[in-house]
């Protein structure tokens, strides 16, 4: 069992915490695990990419190579699309669809979420309406997951128990929204396939 | 044995805490930042069994090592490959006076700078300082590394290097960690006199450190973190220095043909290296960060084959961080099949958080100097360098750290003025004060801004060393009280401070302008974490 998942975004939208969520359901596990971050200037806004690599194996690379993700998970589209190239032919392709306009030359939504649709199987979903309906308009990051979560290969309880563990110091209500966000997520993407 | 998830730089730091550290200082700076912020979350530091401080600057933590390690203990300073330079002092002349306590200096490099002004590769460093140089190829090595660096500064009485690259201290693995071990006692060297470098004390202590160097080689050779391969078609044979290891690993399957040398620590060893030479008819030079190893490997022509690839050959790009695709494209195998990447997406520089107080500052600058066209703003490092792009543009030039004040002062000197110096809270610590003082004692006509966001915002926010003393400061390097101003830099302050701002660049020598506002990001973490109390 072996899984390459690049994990992308823009600086503050939380996908640290996704990657974390990942790493500790899979140490859970006593899979292996290797997962590159960005950390410093880039998390001022600017786009920010992780590799996600588990394994019941010994993992070499820190980082996944082109055209053999089995996942793209994406916080923003136009992001997702930034990372194509690392796509195995098959490979999933998982995104929030609201943009993140912090540049002034944001190209045309409608193609890029048109590029996107052209890769299959993929799952663009609209996080900001699932977040909301959890109870926080902050838990887009794990609505994405959740849409993503039929991908991973990791056992649903295992996912949720890596979110109790990242959320552990948070307030109860914090949990709880990220847990329903993340639910509302996988319900969503089970829905549509 | 527990398992731990651990970036390259926590595994590092959980290393040296298990190996019996007692002194940690660093001044932070990405990709080094976490090995300290790892050593100052443990309850070793908590609880004062470890000191682990923020320094003012990376010399200023050196030298401390230096001074813990001359009291028998086990120290480091932690910093980023920049750092070096402004430590390079310290370090190049404690590798002449020597440890006494194991000494490590961890220095992370950026290769393809990530977030950095240049790839400046720290081997160099190690080679220069003709010191040992551990380089770990991952995790598991970034923990054991520190326990056998201790050892061996201890035993040659020299400080060790250890170098790390982006990539793997901003990887989290699973890392086996062990129990602690004990500590030095304190304890005094029993050949004081080495550490006082008069001239004909240095002599001596550096005839003493080139007579070891065959020794070192020697370590190097016997070292678990290099090893020869001597399997497989010796059509190629292949150096894979640090994580370029794991890189062929990954693109041969965890099998390569050829034979292999993985070099873990420097200098190189010379008997493993001559086997491969003597023994394939080409080779392959993999590394992350400068041709280091390339260029020992390559010396200079006529010379006899085999001929050496790498990055000096344009068999890997001469710039930028290695990568396993690289790596694959170097050994001759095609690209994976894969998807054409996308033309439409632009790039998303960082920028400054919406409603930060250095975005107040720059706007009023703006203003300030709107009829001034002559006048030039010499910036410094920090989140305010991002006021470089637009819609802010407002800064000339970012160089190095503490270069604001200074080539303000020399550019004003010139004639080039209204000369405006930008500079954070943190920076003018680390290196503007010095600069500060240069300027009154010339009277240089220089208007220096610093901006006091009270913290370290760049890194993380880290504590800023001269919190709330930036004044004092300035008055005791002798700027004027009337032209040490502090403004709040806000929305509803932009008027009152575009006219202090103008008033002070008329001024005809040095003045200080404090724009002083805390972070938001830390203001954000700071009021979250009040329920519970205790200071920042
Ligand atoms: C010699 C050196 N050390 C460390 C760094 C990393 N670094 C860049 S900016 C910065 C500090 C910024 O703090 P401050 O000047 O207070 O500005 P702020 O980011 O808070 O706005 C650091 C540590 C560096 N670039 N060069
Ligand atoms: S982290 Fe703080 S100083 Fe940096 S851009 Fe954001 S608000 Fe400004």
């Amino acid at each position: 069992m072996k899984r390459d998942i690049i994990l992308a975004g823009v600086g503050g939208q939380g996908l640290l915490a996704v990657a974390a969520v990942l790493g500790e359901a899979v140490r859970s596990l006593g899979l292996r695990l290797k997962q590159a971050e960005v950390h410093g200037m880039a998390q001022r806004g600017g786009a920010v990419q992780s590799h996600v690599r588990f394994s019941d194996r010994p993992i070499y690379s820190d980082l996944v190579r082109e055209g053999t993700a089995d996942l793209v998970l994406a916080l923003e589209p136009m992001e997702a699309l930034r990372y194509i190239a690392y796509l195995r032919p098959d490979g999933v392709l998982v995104s929030d669809t609201r943009p993140v306009r912090n540049i002034p030359d944001y190209p045309d939504l409608a193609r890029i979420l048109a590029e996107l649709a052209a890769i299959s199987p993929h799952r663009l979903v609209d996080a900001a309406l699932l977040a909301e309906k959890a109870g926080s308009a902050q838990a887009t990051n794990l609505v994405v997951l959740g849409a993503a979560s039929p991908f991973l290969e990791l056992p649903e309880a295992a996912l949720v128990g890596g979110i109790r563990a990242v959320f552990a110091g948070k307030p109860d209500a914090v949990l709880a929204a990220n847990l329903r966000g993340f639910e509302l997520g996988a319900e969503w993407s089970r829905a549509v396939a | 044995m527990a398992t731990q998830l651990l970036l390259g730089n926590e595994a590092l730091a959980q290393g040296a805490i298990d190996a019996g550290l007692s002194a940690a200082y660093a001044y932070p700076g990405t990709p080094s930042t976490e090995i300290t912020e790892h050593i100052l979350r443990s309850a070793e530091a908590r609880s004062g069994e470890i000191r682990c401080r923020w320094a003012v600057n990376e010399k200023t933590a050196l030298e401390a090592a230096l001074g813990a390690s001359y009291a028998g203990l086990r120290a480091m300073a932690s910093m980023k490959h920049v750092g070096l330079n402004v430590a390079a002092d310290p370090f190049v002349n404690a590798a002449i006076a020597g440890a006494h306590g194991g000494l490590l200096v961890n220095v992370a490099d950026d290769p393809s700078m990530h977030s950095s002004q240049n790839e400046q590769d720290s081997r160099l460093y190690a080679d220069l300082a003709l010191v040992p140089c551990l380089e770990p190829s991952d995790q598991q090595e970034a923990y054991a590394v520190p326990a056998y660096a201790f050892e061996l500064s201890e035993r040659h009485r020299v400080p060790v290097l250890i170098r790390l690259t982006t990539r793997l201290a901003h990887s989290r693995a699973t890392v086996e960690v062990g129990a602690r071990n004990p500590s030095n006692r304190l304890s005094v060297p029993e050949d004081p006199e080495r550490f006082i470098l008069l001239p004909a004390i240095a002599r001596r202590s550096y005839e003493r450190l080139v007579a070891r160097q065959p020794d070192f080689v020697r370590d190097s050779e016997e070292s678990p973190f290099n090893h020869l391969s001597q399997h497989g078609d010796r059509s190629l044979g292949i150096v894979a220095c640090g994580i370029a290891h794991n890189y062929l690993l990954e693109v041969t399957d965890g099998a390569p043909s050829h034979p292999i040398l993985k070099v873990g620590q420097y200098p190189l060893p010379e008997r493993m290296v001559r086997w491969l030479v003597e023994h394939c008819d080409r080779i392959l030079v993999l590394e992350d960060g400068y041709p280091f190893v390339e260029a020992k490997l390559s010396g200079l022509p006529p010379r006899s084959a085999p001929a050496i690839h790498g990055r000096l050959s344009g068999d890997v790009p001469r710039t930028g961080e290695l990568t396993p695709d690289l790596v694959a494209a170097a050994l001759g195998r095609g690209a994976l099949d894969r998807r054409a990447a996308s033309s439409v997406p632009a790039p998303r520089p960082p920028a400054l958080c919406p409603g930060c107080p250095h975005a107040d500052t720059c706007k009023a600058l703006h203003e300030a100097l709107a009829s001034q066209t002559s006048a030039r703003v010499f910036s410094d490092i920090g989140c305010y360098t991002l006021a470089a792009l637009p819609p802010l543009a407002i800064i000339d030039t970012c160089v190095e750290m503490g270069a604001s004040i200074t080539m303000a002062h020399g550019a004003s000197e010139a004639g080039l003025r209204p000369a405006v110096a930008l500079i954070g809270d943190s920076t003018f610590a680390h290196s503007g004060m010095t600069g500060l003082l240069d300027c009154v004692n010339a009277g240089a006509q220089i208007t220096v801004i610093i901006v006091d966001n009270l913290t370290v915002a760049m890194t993380g926010g880290q504590r800023s060393a001269a919190e709330n003393r930036l004044a004092s400061i300035c008055r005791g390097l002798g700027v004027e009280d009337a032209h040490i101003r502090v403004i709040e830099p806000h929305p509803r302050n932009h008027a009152k401070n575009v006219a202090v701002l103008d008033e002070e660049i008329r001024h005809p020598g040095p003045s200080v302008i404090i724009a002083q506002r805390e972070c938001i990001q830390t203001a954000r973490r700071a009021a979250r974490r009040a329920p519970s109390g205790g200071p920042r």
